[in-house]
């Protein structure tokens, strides 16, 4: 018998599992993949590590800071501020035809670069810096009031905003077309008001200070154990049977595999319930180059981009991948301590939305061969955005939906899960909570913060 | 336990959990709000961080008592003197 049992070794579920085993509960994570992280995980091919879902570590705040996000998970752990080694960002950008917005971990750079290229709109943008410093966290109406709505009132400019979306939308909207102004405003604060890191090693360095930490107090992570069915009685949440027919018993139950899916443990499968889950997937192409990308003039961290005025954001429907808008990463492009030096080999990761039923249908030679069509193709149209790196590419892969959904579990390999979030964590049944993506926090720290916050309030309050 | 050791009792468990914060000049009689920007989810940090070290047990309608290091010495002397240091 578990006091809490928690399925899914990600960020969220390895936070809620330190925090519980902190104070002497004895808690078992049920991971069903071969390796931790969920979506923020990584493999190794070729003899190189590869990083899944992680481009940069969000809500970046400077050693020494006491409020915001970052450091109050660390509090919550016990970690030192050093433990994530976390190196900023050089600078990043938002680039729309003919029109590029360059920001950084300063604030001000945002701000000069809108005074530039939309100088009427300067008030505008402090009247919604307003807004998002006042905006209060986990109020359910306020949160799902429509972003596009509430920008639309307050710029003139409808290019502006299409590019304020996009970033925010790429890095943790799992609705389509438009957001929740309560995500809004939280992807705003930690993208554009905190800022972007990353551990020289990678997401790598984090997963394992947690698993060490958690295995320390006595937690118990078993690999290789998918969660088949949560078990109830009389509306409560009572254990979990595992896919090889194994029984655990649980006082609580943290789910981080996401809503719906949560609800088919409890419920067995019924295709009523697949509609809810979210649209929306990646695929990212990711080359391994002879040189560091300034090497061949390319220095920005992030680069944000789309083809025309208008950011759609929406699942692929005609083809399996939707290349007019992108994300360019490089790894290399932080500022890594002089004790770190360069990455050992350059890196260009460049994602792209994806259909994730087009690419679950495939066979193993069609699967193989649409991976080096689009991966062409997605290349093809980010070098419109940076220097044309292809000739000193050495070595590449690609990963898909069918990856997110290997890694994550989550219906459609929806990388930010369902589109409808439950900002409390609560299910239908006692005892069962959820926690991750579909309780509302993304990113890195985001559902670190989501396994604390779930388990103070349900399986720690006195 | 003494207050002089309660004190350093405090001390140990918001070291633990500030672990980046230089705690030698903490003045005794300024808010733990104020001096360390400590929010909700720390102060309950410290009352379960006590259970867990001492099994004291603090009530919801006392929390205000461990505003400062002050008051937190002063509210646990009499819950405490019977702990060993």
């Amino acid at each position: 018998m578990y006091d809490t049992i928690i399925i899914g070794a990600g960020m969220s579920g390895l936070a809620a599992g330190i925090r519980l085993a902190y104070y002497d509960q004895k808690v078992c994570i049920l991971e069903r993949h071969t390796t931790i992280g969920g979506l923020n995980s990584f493999y190794r091919l070729n003899g190189r590590d590869y990083d899944v879902g992680l481009h940069a570590v969000t809500n970046f705040t400077p050693k020494g800071t006491k409020k915001g996000p970052l450091a109050r998970l660390l509090r919550q752990l016990r970690f030192k501020w050093d433990d994530f080694s976390l190196s900023e960002q050089v600078e990043s950008s938002i680039a729309f035809p003919g029109v590029n917005l360059k920001f950084s971990n300063e604030m001000d750079l945002l701000r000069s670069e809108i005074a530039s290229c939309f100088p009427d709109q300067v008030d505008p943008f402090e009247r919604l810096l307003g807004k998002i410093v006042e905006y209060d966290d986990l109020n359910q109406e306020i949160y799902e009031q429509s972003t596009r709505e509430v920008l639309d009132e307050i710029f003139t400019e409808p290019l502006l905003v299409e590019m304020l979306l996009c970033p925010l939308m790429w890095y943790g909207n799992a609705r389509e077309d438009d957001m929740d102004f309560g995500q809004f405003c939280i992807m705003f604060r930690s993208i554009f008001l905190e800022g972007f890191a990353r551990p020289f090693k990678g997401v790598r360095l984090i997963l394992k200070n947690l698993v060490r930490r958690f295995r320390s107090l006595g937690g118990e992570l078993l690999l290789r154990k998918g969660v088949s069915q949560i078990k109830l009685d009389e509306g409560r949440a009572v254990g979990v049977v595992l896919d090889n027919g194994d029984e655990i018993e649980g006082r609580n139950i943290l789910s981080s595999v996401g809503r719906v899916e949560t609800d088919r443990l409890c419920l067995g499968s019924g295709a009523s319930q697949v509609a809810k889950a979210g649209q929306l997937s990646f695929v990212e192409t990711i080359s391994i180059l002879d040189r560091q990308p300034r090497d061949l003039g390319h220095e920005q961290t992030i680069v944000f981009y789309n083809d025309s005025n208008k950011f759609h954001w929406r699942r692929p429907v005609d083809e399996m991948c939707d290349v007019r808008t992108g994300v360019i990463c490089s790894p290399n492009n932080f500022r890594y301590s002089p004790d770190d030096g360069d990455l050992a080999d350059g890196v260009i990761r460049i994602t792209a939305l994806a259909d994730y039923h087009r690419w679950g249908n495939l066979d193993e030679d069609d699967y193989r061969l649409a991976k080096i069509k689009w991966s062409d193709q997605v290349t093809a149209a980010a070098i419109k955005f940076m220097p044309d790196y292809r000739r000193f590419v050495i070595d590449s892969d690609m990963f898909t939906p069918n990856t997110i959904r290997r890694f994550t579990w989550h219906d459609n390999g929806a990388v930010y899960g369902a589109p409808e979030k439950i900002l409390d964590g609560s299910t239908d049944w006692q005892n069962l909570y959820l926690c991750g993506t579909d309780q509302g926090y993304v990113g890195i720290v985001g559902s670190i913060m989501s396994g604390l916050t779930i388990a103070n309030r349900y399986c720690l309050a006195p | 336990m003494t207050p002089g050791e309660i004190r350093t009792a405090v001390l140990d468990i918001l070291e633990g959990i500030a672990q980046d914060d230089d705690l030698g000049q903490l003045d005794d009689s300024v808010a733990f709000r104020e001096q360390l920007e400590l929010d909700s989810m720390d102060f309950l940090d410290i009352v379960m961080e006590l259970r867990k070290r001492y099994r004291v047990q603090i009530p919801e309608e006392d929390y205000p008592k461990l505003e400062s290091m002050g008051s937190t010495v002063e509210y646990l002397t009499p819950l405490m003197a019977d702990i060993s240091a």
